[in-house]
């Protein structure tokens, strides 16, 4: 049963929410008509708030028997048409990954959001960590590239959550929102604008009728074959097997280059319309503290007080972390003297960063539990200028 | 009819079949053929219109069905075509969709998923074809191996009891369950037909041979040589009592065959 809507989607004004509730919102501003979902902390609240929201704005919920069947339900979804979503956290976000390899291969456009807490395993079930960034990027097998926001507010948990939807469509594919548990649980002013203000990509279509063309042929120059949707007679054959332009299962070496190739490329190839990052204080800049999420939070603040000490210290936040930035801060390189990495991790990008600078690199890591330190990244601000 | 010696250039069902990728993938013997031409037949016969009409599997020999046949087809991953198939029909109640799919994808990879489905009474038909064992990987023991069998990773024989798949589905409250063979084509055809009308979880088990995986091991012959165990040892009972109704292809207990059961149940999201 689908009910007839009775709320709007789009609650148009200013609202005091936490990171979680702002993410629910952002999806349905966003056109999620669909979520599966299984309980989990700290992303729970993501799930019980369009629990009671989905419905009453024309769509549905369902709660399943776990993460596995999560991901999957809202794959099949995705295949008819509509805009998709799941919430967790790590450990469900390891049982998803199977399927998210699934949706990379098959190109099924939907959104994952991960609001971190304190691994491996278990963990720490309700408190913060920042320590899913690889395995957003390395943790279903095979070759692929993601997309992964890192919103450092409950407004970029809406907003964000918003993009993913929107790159999801653009480039079909699984896209991430690579929450952590402070920006999720933290309560905060969230503007959410008019619903005729909110960007909105539709998925491309086959520009050809049913039986003419071939529907995972990569027509355009960015790579991304247009998605026919389940009953509009497409004769769709998805597999996660190698497959070709068919869609046909093709176990070859050649096939198989070919595929992961363009996979790859239609996010490599287009990675500048994609990555997005915020500089803060960093045109005179000496010290550039790269960070993400809620540590940029703490970071700011320890800019601040740097600053105040005489300290030209500057951000270099990553809106994106997956694609990972690497040319800016190449870029940046030529102008600082050192880089600190404020995460909390025990140094998942500050390995990225090193990639890209011959700078010395300094690491504030935490290894999960709370929110980083000003203090810490203050200290090593000083350390480095 | 065609006169004799004439050659037939194409088949009815050709415009269902994605011809284009035959001929198949499956062994000499393997039941899977007729099961999938029975399929393709009560389609034909369901009024239903083919775009409505979608197809979701997992992983394996069974798995591999979806490929061979000409609607919107879906082949995930290993156990998991019946969440995905869950998504496709709860965003689009309007499509028939049937999982096809093996019984180690089904009930071992797979058992959480759909004891849930059914439980939750999705609207889905689910064809589960039982060749014993892990066709695809090379003869393995599977959840519905006998006991006692020998596979690949049974070469002692099977310490494990198997499932008794219409026993358990009749448990979890599916509202139609059924278990035919490879070789009841006609009765296999007229139950697909019957899932497809039922609304709620519909399952249908179908025994066929897999010559190479199961039967060279355990002694059972060619596909031709089950198939003559099926005509011998099965018996149709639609009032079987299901716990009686567990399945050693070894002894010379009956076969038990039948549309066992046929009720109504709310479905997922219905109140009333």
């Amino acid at each position: 049963m689908i009910r007839a809507a009775s709320a709007p989607a789009v609650l148009t004004g200013q609202h005091f929410m936490n990171g979680d509730i702002a993410c629910a919102e952002g999806a349905l501003a966003a056109g999620c008509t669909f979520l599966a979902g299984y309980p989990i902390t700290p992303s729970t609240e993501i799930a019980e708030h369009l629990a009671r929201r989905l419905p009453e704005a024309g769509g549905r919920f369902i709660q399943m028997e776990d993460e596995m069947a999560s991901m999957n339900c809202i794959l099949g979804a995705a295949w008819t048409g509509r805009r998709t979503m799941t919430a967790t956290s790590g450990p469900g976000f390891s049982l998803m990954l199977e399927n998210i390899g699934l949706g990379m291969i098959t190109e099924t456009p939907c959104v994952v959001v991960n609001v971190q807490r304190g691994g491996p395993s278990t963990g720490l079930p309700t408190l913060n960590g920042q320590a899913d960034v690889m395995q957003a990027k390395w943790g279903s097998h095979g070759d692929y590239e993601a997309i992964a926001y890192a919103p450092a507010s409950p407004q970029e948990m809406f907003d964000l959550t918003i993009k993913a939807f929107n790159m999801a469509d653009t480039y079909r594919q699984p896209v991430f929102v690579l929450g952590d548990e402070a920006v999720g649980h933290m309560t905060e002013r969230v503007t959410i604008p008019d619903a005729s203000a909110i960007p909105r990509t539709a998925p491309k279509k086959p520009p050809f009728a049913p039986g003419e063309g071939r529907i995972y042929e990569a027509i355009d120059d960015d790579l991304v074959p247009p998605m026919p949707f389940v009953g509009e007679g497409y004769r769709i054959h998805m597999t996660g097997l190698t497959h070709d332009i068919r869609g046909y299962p093709v176990t070859s070496a050649e096939v198989h280059d070919v595929l992961v190739r363009r996979l790859n490329d239609k996010i490599r190839r287009n990675a500048d319309k994609i990555m997005e990052w915020e500089e803060y204080l960093l045109d005179d800049a000496d010290v550039c503290v790269v960070s993400f999420g809620s540590s940029a939070r703490s970071t700011r603040h320890a800019i601040n007080v740097a600053r105040a000490q005489g300290l030209k210290a500057g951000m270099f936040r990553l809106i994106t972390v997956w694609p990972f930035p690497g040319a800016q801060i190449a870029r940046l390189s030529d102008r600082v003297k050192a880089f600190v990495v404020a995460e909390v991790n025990l140094g998942q990008i500050e390995t990225q960063v090193q990639r890209f600078t011959a700078r010395p690199v300094l690491g504030v890591h935490h290894g999960g539990g709370e929110m980083l330190r000003p203090d810490a990244i203050l200290a090593a601000v000083q350390e480095v200028s | 009819m065609a006169p004799a010696g004439h050659v037939v250039e194409s088949h009815p069902v050709d415009q269902l079949l994605r011809s284009d990728r035959l001929p198949h993938i499956w062994c000499p013997g393997c039941g899977l053929g007729p099961i999938m031409n029975c399929f393709v037949q009560a389609m034909v016969e369901s009024g239903i219109p083919v775009e409505k009409h979608v197809i979701v599997s997992g992983i394996g020999c069974t798995g591999r069905v979806p490929g061979y046949i000409n609607i919107d087809s879906f082949h995930t991953t290993h156990g998991r075509a019946i969440p995905f198939a869950t998504g496709i029909k709860l965003a689009n109640p309007e499509l028939e969709v049937t999982v096809f799919s093996g019984d180690g994808d089904l009930f071992s990879i797979g058992g959480n998923h759909i004891l849930h489905a059914t439980r939750r009474n999705i609207d889905l038909n689910i064809i589960c074809v039982n060749n014993f064992n892990y066709g695809m990987t090379g003869g393995q023991c599977g959840p519905t191996t006998p006991k006692g069998a020998k596979t690949s990773t049974t070469p002692h024989g099977n310490p494990e009891d198997a499932l008794n798949l219409v026993q358990l589905m009749g448990a979890l409250g599916a509202v139609y369950v059924a278990r035919w063979s490879a070789l009841h084509v006609r009765q296999l055809e007229r139950s697909i037909g019957r899932a497809f009308q039922k609304k709620g979880l519909a399952f249908i088990e179908v025994l066929a041979p897999c010559p190479i995986g199961f039967g060279r091991p355990n002694d059972l012959g060619e596909g031709l040589d089950e198939m003559h165990l099926y005509q011998e040892e099965c018996i149709v009972d639609d009032g079987a009592d299901l716990k009686d109704c567990s399945i050693d292809l070894r002894s010379h207990k009956p076969l038990v065959l039948g549309n066992f059961i046929d009720i109504e149940r709310a479905t997922y999201g219905e109140w009333e």
